[in-house]
């Protein structure tokens, strides 16, 4: 520990304190780089060759900086194709999850509609439901109706469950809602049609957009549904495609690190994307 | 999520306040939510539940075998192997993570934050949290690719640095795959509780840890007596979400290991896959289905009481 700083006064005390407290930091570092270290593996060897890979090993930082293991991941995943299907599943999965529950929530936390305790419940239970046991009967009845193998399958199943925890969450929100504001509201003639457009969706924005970024994050996640439901290649989505990628011909320990790091790096896009969307939701969440 | 925590609170602090605002009409808004869910959840649900009860092969007519699936269920290991290996899971889903957690946030939000400023207390929580923000799916995918047994990160690792009869084929292994299935679901799920924990810490009082140090209390007292006490509603809800998930856990097995070597990393919801989907025993993969329903309801009604009685 060269860098403890010394008290210019007080020379000769050698200070313990200084020494755990940076011995503390330094151990922490040391963690976070260990944990950080998969990710780190990962981003350099997909710009290796594969024989730069296995003459010089997974450590070395990559020479000559080949974008070969990237293309043919790439191509062999028509990843173009599992980004453009991830986006419209995951967007669509959204918005809808996001009207549902704002209609949903209306009802039961704005109009206190009669049963709304046993509404509320209803909803409340699905929450935690595993998809295990919905899984067979969906993709019976989607078979028989036309919506196996469809995006459209997917995003309807989905937007279904992400809306329990959705109405739950608005309800919550809508609750505490200003009362006088909706009175006057009524008052000067607005319908409730009006109400919810007018009024309540843009004061409610900040949430409405946290929401959205929670249904869009864990659609893009998700991985049981899509992989009963969506067979066909174009169809697919990107953790599918990733997963099912290492069973291909040709795959090489430098393809395979490709195939993670193009599945890793959407992720952390949406994660500095939505940072922002997130805290600034949450915080006005917190000061209503 | 720590947002289905703070609700409550606005909830209760808040009815004081609603006056009687009542109009009839509002119930139409209920008619697509409960549609959908209806048609996509509710009536899914109970039909899994009566597929349980049958012999089905996904085609034709289901038989009607009673509680036969059960008590074939029941009797068969590999029943047994996968709810074993749900629990070894909770311990790397759910254990390890909210104690390793709660250490970390108590450092950095105790001793980083005091010592070295706030910023490193939050660029060292967002960097803990980065394995979080990428699909579970892909996070297994990135270690089965460390783990691969020729030319992986870990056994050159071992390798390089003189261990070489260390090296093992991780995954192909029976007695070494779920262990390290386990390890990652570690490193994968540190930073939820992290987060969580981190901010239930800031809703503390300040001038409790004050009163602790007055009455003479030493970091371990304080850190039993005050902080896990103060912040037992984000832990239950840290605990509960993620013994839920790995009652759930389906992709990591899926992308990691299959199931095998043999059924030896096998779980509850796989072999419900597997079941439905490779063996086209629906009947069976439906009771398997019912079998974690069950738990997780359990499970949810188990956390509510504890909360009720430590409220009291």
């Amino acid at each position: 520990m060269t860098n403890v700083p010394l008290s210019p006064t007080r020379p000769k005390t050698f200070r313990w304190d200084s020494v755990t407290k940076y011995v503390m930091l330094i151990g922490l570092l040391i963690f976070l780089l260990i944990v950080l270290f998969p990710f780190f593996m990962i981003t350099i060897n997909s710009f290796k060759t594969e024989a730069e890979y296995l003459a010089n090993g997974p450590f070395s930082l990559p020479r000559s900086f080949d974008l070969g293991a990237l293309k043919a991941t790439w191509d062999l995943t028509e990843y173009s194709t599992k980004l453009m299907n991830s986006l419209l599943i995951s967007t669509s999965t959204a918005v809808l999850a996001v009207s549902l529950s704002l209609f949903n929530a209306y009802a039961l936390g704005i109009g206190k509609i009669k049963g709304r305790t046993f509404f509320l419940m209803f909803f409340l239970m699905a929450i935690t439901l595993p998809v295990e046991s919905l899984a067979y009967p969906l993709y019976y009845l989607f078979n028989q109706v036309g919506l196996y193998n469809s995006r459209l399958g997917v995003i309807i199943a989905t937007a279904a469950l992400h809306t329990a925890f959705g109405t739950y969450l608005l309800t919550s929100v809508f609750r505490t809602f200003n009362k006088d504001l909706l009175e006057s509201a009524r008052l000067d003639g607005c319908n409730k049609f009006q109400l919810l457009f007018r009024i309540i969706v843009p004061l409610n924005w900040p949430t409405l957009s946290v929401l959205f970024v929670f249904f869009f994050i864990w659609t893009w996640n998700d991985f049981f549904l899509p992989l009963i439901f969506l067979i066909s290649n174009a169809k697919q989505t990107v953790p599918i495609a990733m997963a099912l990628a290492r069973g291909e011909r040709g795959m090489v320990i430098t393809t395979q690190s490709a195939a993670a790091f193009l599945g890793v790096v959407p992720a952390f896009i949406f994660f500095l994307l939505f940072q922002r969307t997130l805290t600034k939701g949450i915080m006005s969440g917190a000061t209503k | 999520m720590s947002e289905s925590a703070y609700p409550d609170q606005i909830q209760t602090g808040a009815r004081q306040r609603i006056k009687t605002f009542r109009e009839s009409g509002y119930g139409w808004y209920l008619i697509p939510g409960i549609s959908f869910f209806m048609l996509l959840i509710i009536l899914p649900f109970l039909a899994n539940i009566g597929i349980s009860f049958t012999q089905w092969q996904g085609i034709g007519a289901p038989k009607w075998i009673g509680l036969d699936n059960y008590t074939r269920a029941l009797g068969d290991t590999i029943f047994w192997t996968s709810f074993k290996n749900n629990l070894l899971l909770i311990i790397a889903m759910t254990i390890l993570p909210t104690m390793i957690g709660l250490l970390l946030a108590v450092t950095l939000f105790d001793y980083i934050s005091h010592q070295f400023g706030p910023g490193w207390a939050s660029f060292l929580r967002a960097g803990f949290y980065l394995p979080q923000i990428v699909p579970v799916v892909v996070a297994a995918i990135v270690w089965k690719w460390i783990f691969q047994p020729d030319w992986g990160v870990l056994n050159w690792m071992l390798t390089s640095v003189g261990l070489e009869n260390w090296t093992q084929n991780w995954l192909g292994d029976a007695k070494l795959a779920l262990p390290s299935v386990m390890l990652m679901l570690v490193w994968f799920q540190i930073g939820y509780p992290l987060v969580i924990f981190m901010s239930g810490l800031q809703r503390v009082d300040p001038q409790v840890y004050e009163a602790a140090k007055i009455d003479g209390a030493s970091w371990f007292q304080t850190f039993w007596y005050v902080t896990i006490h103060m912040i037992r509603p984000e832990i239950a809800v840290v605990v509960l979400t993620t013994t839920i998930a790995a009652l759930k856990t389906f992709g990591p097995i899926y992308a990691m290991t299959s199931g095998g070597p043999g059924n030896a990393t096998t779980v509850a919801s796989y072999f419900a896959w597997k079941n439905f989907f490779e063996k086209s025993n629906v009947g069976y993969g439906a009771t398997m289905a019912t079998f974690i329903t069950l738990l997780v309801i359990a499970m949810t009604f188990l956390f509510i009481r504890v909360q009720e009685q430590h409220e009291d």
